[in-house]
């Protein structure tokens, strides 16, 4: 319980020194997790709705796919990832491997299947809603998945935060494509993980009430946000 | 409003640039190195030195020793720094590996509970292990085909003792790295061997202690080599040459001798040159 409270005090002490090498774990964690989670959206709520209003051969096996695939293991997307990106892969010559880029590309990997599978739900259960109303408008498959995505846009707020928040806390896929590098490629979780291995038990737990605080006040921000955004336009 | 989410954006855009900018145009060399130099904290030390004076940033991906070489034969490191050396010869010999140097040395040490309930104390490991084994008291591996792990087992065939017949019993592999490990240990109240580096910066020690240490064959060899540019043409090598040189050079090697972990010398700098 001492060591608890010990870390707690270790973290409040961090924070007021706001150390250069900190700032710099922080802001790489939110610009890594963040440029994923804005790709992962990109790429899968447009895909969780086709799957929510499209009618094709495959539709059911994909949207199977895409629940499993919501609790892909971090260390499997790394392991794949580091594969592709490793000299010897098919993607080596790019030079990836250990680059902020890197833990951007295997973070998508992992948050997209979570977003395409939520849009598809939220999507899907707007569109029986409003699926009449929609036809009787003439409106094709592309138009009423850009309406529905517009309409259900403060749900799908929801969605990306869940995905920002598995991609900030993981640390199976950073830790191996990004190879917990000083200066480069650490973030707070691979940072933490570190400390844990040196046992300096208390750091490694003031870093994770960090982490942790940061999530919370992210959220705090955006539910504000959305509460005001939704009473303006909603 | 407007004006606050302004200024909140254009802080956010500045503090992405200024993650982005570090590291973007330096001349950089990754090192696939062991978690013992990088958790006792030597290349923390080290590195910073090195750059001042070349200019060149060294990225360092700390793992095993086993998996460093692997990741060195896979391409994806510039320079090899690990303590194995039949491994590294090993390596060398299969064409992954260019000359290897020596760079230092550090030594293993023994660590187990300080009231020593197996009475393994004193200067013999392979004493302290047999009588580790006729206790059957818990001892905890790296089981990570790491250093560590290949010196440890070198001294339980030196005792005559089978541990993978012993596994799960009071032998436990936990296939983690030198600090899960010695947390581990920690916990079982464990005997362990441990490199004396990641031991003197280990932080959660509960009731263990140093059990055996001075003994000549836990002397623990450090070697450096570059990745054979005729398997990996991409491998940076005049910039690897210059950390090798750097590394058994007289600034090196002084650099070395000077690193103290609570004002012990921890690493003893030993280059042929």
């Amino acid at each position: 319980m001492n060591e608890i409270l010990q870390s707690f005090v270790a973290a409040t002490a961090l924070v007021s020194q706001a150390d250069a090498r900190l700032i710099h774990i922080i802001l790489l964690s939110l610009q890594v997790s963040g440029a994923a989670v804005a790709l992962a959206a990109l790429i899968g709520m447009p895909v969780g709705a086709v799957l929510a209003i499209g009618r094709f051969p495959g539709r059911e096996s994909l949207i199977v796919v895409a629940n499993a695939f919501m609790g892909l293991p971090a260390v499997v997307v790394g392991l794949i990832v580091y594969l592709l990106l490793s000299r010897s892969g098919p993607l080596g010559v790019l030079g990836l491997l250990f680059t902020p880029t890197a833990m951007i590309i295997a973070q998508t990997l992992l948050i997209t299947p979570l977003m395409a599978a939520l849009t598809r739900q939220i999507v899907e259960d707007a569109w029986c809603e409003y699926a009449e109303q929609l036809r009787s408008l003439g409106a094709g498959w592309v138009d009423s998945a850009a309406t529905l995505l517009w309409d259900t846009r403060f749900s799908l707020v929801t969605i990306v935060l869940a995905g920002f928040g598995r991609a900030v806390a993981e640390v199976g896929t950073v830790m191996i494509v990004g190879g917990n590098i000083d200066g480069v490629t650490r973030v707070m979780t691979t940072a933490i993980a570190l400390e844990t291995t040196r046992g300096d038990l208390p750091l490694a737990l003031a870093l994770g009430v960090i982490l942790v605080a940061l999530v919370l006040v992210l959220n705090a921000a955006t539910y504000w946000i959305r509460e005001a955004a939704q009473r303006r336009y909603g | 409003m407007g004006m606050t989410r302004r200024r909140l954006l254009a802080a956010l855009a500045a503090g992405l640039c200024a993650a982005r900018g570090a590291g973007a145009r330096e001349r950089f060399i990754t090192v696939a190195s062991t978690t013992s130099t990088e958790q006792s904290g030597l290349f923390g030390h080290l590195l910073p030195a090195f750059q001042k004076k070349t200019g060149i940033q060294v990225r360092v991906v700390a793992l095993g020793t086993g998996q460093a070489l692997d990741m060195a034969r896979r391409g994806d490191a510039d320079v090899v720094f690990v303590h194995d050396k039949a491994a590294e010869e090993k390596f060398v010999a299969e064409g992954y590996g260019l000359e290897r140097q020596e760079v230092m040395y550090n030594d293993f040490v023994l660590v187990g509970p300080r009231d020593d309930p197996a009475r393994a104390r004193g200067k013999d490991i392979v004493e302290g292990l047999r009588r580790i084994r006729a206790a059957g008291a818990p001892f905890v591996s790296r089981g990570d085909k790491s250093g560590t792990h290949a010196a440890e087992l070198r001294f339980w065939k030196v005792a005559g003792i089978d541990v993978a017949a012993n596994r799960g019993t009071w032998y436990k592999d936990t296939g983690s790295g030198m600090g899960p490990a010695l947390n581990t240990a920690a916990s079982l109240n464990a005997y362990i061997l441990a490199d004396r580096g990641t031991w003197l910066s280990f932080k959660n020690r509960r009731d263990l202690d140093i059990v055996v240490e001075g003994d000549t064959r836990l002397l623990n060899q450090y070697g450096v080599m570059r990745v054979n540019p005729a398997k990996h043409p991409h491998v940076k090598q005049a910039e690897g040459q210059q950390f090798i040189d750097w590394l058994i050079g007289d600034d090196g090697q002084k650099a070395i001798a000077d690193y103290r972990i609570g004002g012990q010398q921890s690493f003893f700098p030993n280059a042929q040159r």
